[in-house]
């Protein structure tokens, strides 16, 4: 089998050998098969996603099908600019020069996604790797199986396969796909995995990008419009993937005399979205498998945890289904505060004044994303200047995902390097710097043998002196 | 592990944590520092770097202290410009929402610098790390124990010596550091060792910069113009003995020309070493003996020895090796298959200048490609047929001044870029943050979902605006 994926690698990178990834129709050819992909194929892209996490239509559609296609209709739209080489200022000190940037593929890529968003995550990369005009190959999480089958199935219909292609498998296959030379790896999933992905890497000097998630706080200040906040931290906890996103709430913490409220306001809101019976809701994903179900209800049977549940807790095995739950007040050692959740349950932690929420946040790794509730602007500034985190939102959660101007990725725990928009082009590109210099302008003072008078014309080249620039220029001192 | 070493690095986390190093104020300073350091110590750093590599203090200020100047005053004139938060677009549809990027430390950063620029490629990293507003942790290369000595001394003179230290030693230092958890390692130096380094920070995911090097080649095109050989020949030799004996990381490696211009170039070479190094001071020594035998090893092969046309000349009391020109040794020695970091120079030779193209992509990526050459046809080729760290046209170490160029390798030669605001940009974690308001909702956003609500999405992710308004007024089926 290591063999079998030697020789898949090997074909892709004959493939990028032949030059044929580096040309711009390329490029452009095989991001607008995936846009059509996705149009086409969209209900079997919305049926596997139903498959393998009962995923609602509707986020299906928006956080998968939809977020894909932006993806290649804004590659589409600006790939022409990304290519362009970028001009740059020469200086005195290289005079005459003229300097550019030029942007060029690394060559062959590795892209292994998680099974949460199996489908955003597989071509938000890939549409960045080709258009910076690499070749690829795709491992699909094979916890997401009937995406992961999906994806051999229809991409080699519709791109290049001498330079695209899609390995399937699980633990093995992933492993001697990492023993192959690559020149980048992309990884999106845990930090356990990212440590292994990043050692195997080192052996090669292979630069990687980690996209992992972590704890994401919410800080929620009593001055706010409890009823929208309330509203938008629901849709963004179980309407993203019934919580299981790297970019979902994690945890909340209030004051002590507004959790209450709070509480409140949330069950309401859940009642409202998911009924009164919320595992019968087809509005809700289900877990993933077994093991992260029994993982998140051994959460909640902790000893000194189920008194704290304050709403929901309910489960069906069968269906592997955990309504949201919601808890107040666990003690700051148990589990539920220690790793990231990944799953339906809120746990709500209280303090004095909101503003101790900082220390509580900075104690432990810093997450993906960090949300604040408040429309007071002092304690929105203290937040962003003193919380570091992959991402920040104010007043919304998870919507910062969304726009390719921004950069998407983590810092320390959460991750290292980041894509959307240019950024996923940039992250698949080397930027190579080219400068042309011309054959005058000779400066004497560079050469040996070093004279006191050279000394002083080069120091007056660095301190950007007109006269010494003269002087190198017209060739003094004379030989 | 060492109690000391521990605490230490304790301590500049803990005036990292205290929220200092992240004041324009303080950043500025210690910028300012770093250059009455480099004015006020000029004598000591040309002592030191004398007695480390044997290198000139004429060449020492124009590979190293200069260049630290210059870097300096760049950043100082930036970085108000560099830390500014950057607005970005947000679309219509989220208003009123406003989205940026703010710039922000990643927290105490680990420096390991090499030893053949070793003022250098020590502080051109540090004042990346500070401009960025983090603390530091140094560890100069002990092969070049004299900067290292003064670098521990000067160091805490000048700088906020809580956020900024230098920690001495050799590999079993830099195991013990590695083992702690950093926020960036900045590595510079061999590919061994940098396989070492981003092994360890896996075990944190400390994110690393790998700077290695590689063959670097000089194409040259065949001149016939005096005026062009004699640029192209001092520059060429310039480039390869004039930084530190050719012990550079983008020193030129080795020479590609045709066969039927080599001879010429062989003697334009000859007379213009003789006219440069007219002392034995002009060029620097080499570093130990360890490479020393390296390299004299690299000659002991007969055909190797054979193709010697110049130099030669080995003085191991003294650690010198003379300026040594080859022709042609086997492509399959040492001399030609590893890295020479040193002042050897084999020219190979071709039927057709194109064919240097193909030798340089059955290679490994270096960090520079050189080539001499009027032809616009072969220079676009170059850039678009072959990959490297960068390209340099017509002359060679001189990209290394730009600011504005991005400094680092690629594949085989490591991965990371910096100089001018690219260093800002390596020890900075570029944080997106967008703020919403309360005033603007939209129901369909939210559970229970039905066909209503998916039909409006679909509308506003396209951004369309007008079928979006007609649907929703109940206008539009």
């Amino acid at each position: 089998m290591a063999a079998e994926v030697a020789a898949v690698v090997e074909e892709v990178r004959r493939g990028f050998e032949s030059g044929r990834t580096r040309a711009y129709e390329w490029r452009e050819a095989q991001i607008r098969a995936i846009a059509r992909m996705i149009a086409e194929r969209e209900g079997e892209i919305t049926t596997a996603l139903r498959d393998d996490l009962a995923k609602p239509e509707i986020e299906s559609y928006l956080h998968e099908v939809s977020m894909a296609k932006s993806s290649c209709m804004f590659a589409l739209k600006e790939l022409k600019n990304w290519v362009k080489p970028e001009k740059v200022k020469s200086s005195i000190t290289t005079y005459p020069s003229t300097a550019e940037i030029v942007s060029e593929p690394l060559g062959v890529v590795l892209v292994i996604s998680a099974w949460n968003y199996p489908f955003l995550l597989s071509i938000d990369p890939i549409v960045g790797a080709v258009a910076a005009g690499n070749a690829v190959v795709l491992k699909p999480s094979e916890l997401a199986p009937a995406t992961s089958s999906l994806f051999a199935k229809i991409l080699p219909e519709y791109v290049d396969n001498s330079c695209i292609k899609v390995v399937e498998g699980a633990v093995p296959e992933t492993t001697a796909l990492l023993e192959q030379e690559w020149d980048k790896i992309f990884y999106t999933g845990n930090g356990k995995v990212a440590r292994i992905v990043m050692a195997a890497a080192a052996k090669h000097l292979t630069p990687v990008v980690l996209e992992l998630g972590g704890k994401s706080p919410v800080v929620v200040d009593s001055n706010i419009d409890l009823d929208v906040a309330a509203k938008r931290i629901v849709v963004g906890k179980w309407g993203c993937n019934n919580g299981q996103a790297c970019i979902a709430p994690d945890y909340i913490v209030t004051t002590k005399s507004f959790a209450p409220q709070l509480v409140d306001a949330l069950k309401t809101t859940l009642e409202k979205f998911y009924g009164k019976d919320p595992l019968a809701s087809k509005d809700l994903s289900r877990i993933v498998n077994f093991n992260h179900f029994n993982r998140l209800t051994s959460l909640l049977d902790d000893e000194g945890i189920s008194d704290k549940i304050v709403y929901g807790g309910q489960r069906d095995e069968k269906g592997l289904k955990i309504a949201p739950t919601l808890l107040l007040n666990v003690p700051n050692d148990s589990p539920i505060l220690k790793d990231e959740i990944f799953g339906p349950l809120l746990p709500i932690v209280t303090v004095d004044e909101v503003e101790d929420s900082f220390n509580i946040i900075k104690s432990k790794t810093k997450p993906l994303a960090a949300y604040l509730f408040t429309k007071n602007k002092k304690l929105e500034e203290e937040f962003v200047k003193n919380i570091s985190s992959g991402g920040m939102l104010i007043n919304d959660i998870a919507l910062h995902l969304s726009n390719p101007y921004l950069p998407f990725g983590g810092v320390g725990e959460s991750g290292t390097g980041s894509y959307h928009g240019k950024f996923s082009f940039d992250a698949f590109s080397h930027k190579k710097a080219v400068l042309s210099r011309g054959f005058g302008g000779e400066a004497r003072a560079r050469y040996p043998p070093y004279t006191p008078q050279k000394q002083r014309i080069l120091r007056g080249l660095i301190d950007g002196s007109i006269i010494s620039l003269l002087l190198a220029l017209f060739g003094f001192p004379r030989d | 592990m060492e109690e000391g070493l521990e605490s230490e690095v304790g301590e500049v986390r803990g005036a990292f944590e205290s929220g200092r190093t992240r004041s324009l104020s303080w950043r500025r300073s210690q910028l300012r520092a770093l250059l009455k350091l480099l004015k006020d110590e000029e004598d000591d750093i040309f002592k030191a770097l004398k007695e480390d590599v044997g290198k000139h203090h004429v060449e020492a200020f124009r590979d190293e202290v200069g260049v630290l100047i210059k870097s300096i005053d760049f950043a100082l004139g930036e970085i108000k410009r560099w830390m500014a938060p950057q607005r970005v677009w947000v679309p219509l549809v989220a208003f009123p929402t406003t989205a940026e990027v703010v710039p922000e430390p990643l927290g105490v950063v680990l420096i390991f610098s090499c030893w053949n620029f070793p003022l250098n490629l020590s502080l051109e990293p540090l004042i990346g790390a500070i401009c960025a507003g983090n603390g530091v942790v140094l560890k100069p290369s002990e092969l070049a124990p004299a900067t290292s000595q003064f670098l521990a001394c000067n160091i805490p003179k000048y700088l906020d010596s809580k956020a900024v230290k230098v920690v001495q030693g050799g590999a079993e230092v830099g195991q013990q550091l590695l083992e702690l958890k950093w926020d960036k390692i900045f590595f510079t130096g061999g590919r061994r060792v940098g396989q070492i380094v981003m092994t360890a920070a896996a075990k944190h995911l400390t994110p690393v910069a790998i700077e290695v090097g590689g063959k670097c080649p000089a194409i040259i095109d065949s001149f016939t113009t005096a005026k062009d050989r004699k640029v192209t020949v001092e520059r060429v030799v310039g480039g390869k003995w004039g930084p530190c004996a050719g012990q550079a990381c983008i020193a030129i490696d080795y020479l590609l020309v045709e066969e039927e211009f080599a001879p010429v170039l062989v003697e334009l070479l000859k007379a213009t070493i003789a006219k440069f190094f007219t002392a034995r001071e002009y060029v620097s020594r080499i570093v130990n003996k360890h490479h020393f035998e390296r390299l004299s090893r690299l000659l002991e092969d007969k055909e190797v020895a054979a193709s010697i046309k110049h130099g030669g000349l080995r003085d191991p009391e003294n650690l010198f090796i003379e300026p040594t020109i080859l022709l042609n040794p086997p492509l399959d020695t040492e001399i030609m298959t590893e890295e020479i970091f040193g002042p050897l120079l084999p020219i190979i030779t071709l039927k057709k200048i194109e064919d240097s193209i193909e030798f340089v992509r059955a290679r490994p990526k270096p960090l520079v490609i050189y080539a001499f050459t009027h032809n616009e046809t072969l220079k676009k080729r170059i850039v678009e047929e072959t990959s490297s760290g960068s390209v340099t046209f017509n002359d060679a170490i001189i990209q290394f001044l730009l600011d504005a160029l991005p400094f680092g390798g690629i594949g085989q030669s490591g991965f990371g870029q910096y100089h001018g605001k690219y260093s800002f940009d390596l020890f900075s974690h570029r944080k997106s943050v967008v703020r919403r308001s309360f005033l603007t909702e939209f129901s369909f956003r939210y559970p229970p979902w039905d066909e209503r609500k998916l039909q409006l999405l679909r509308y506003a992710y396209s951004f369309d605006y007008v079928r979006f308004v007609l649907y929703f007024l109940g206008l539009k089926r």
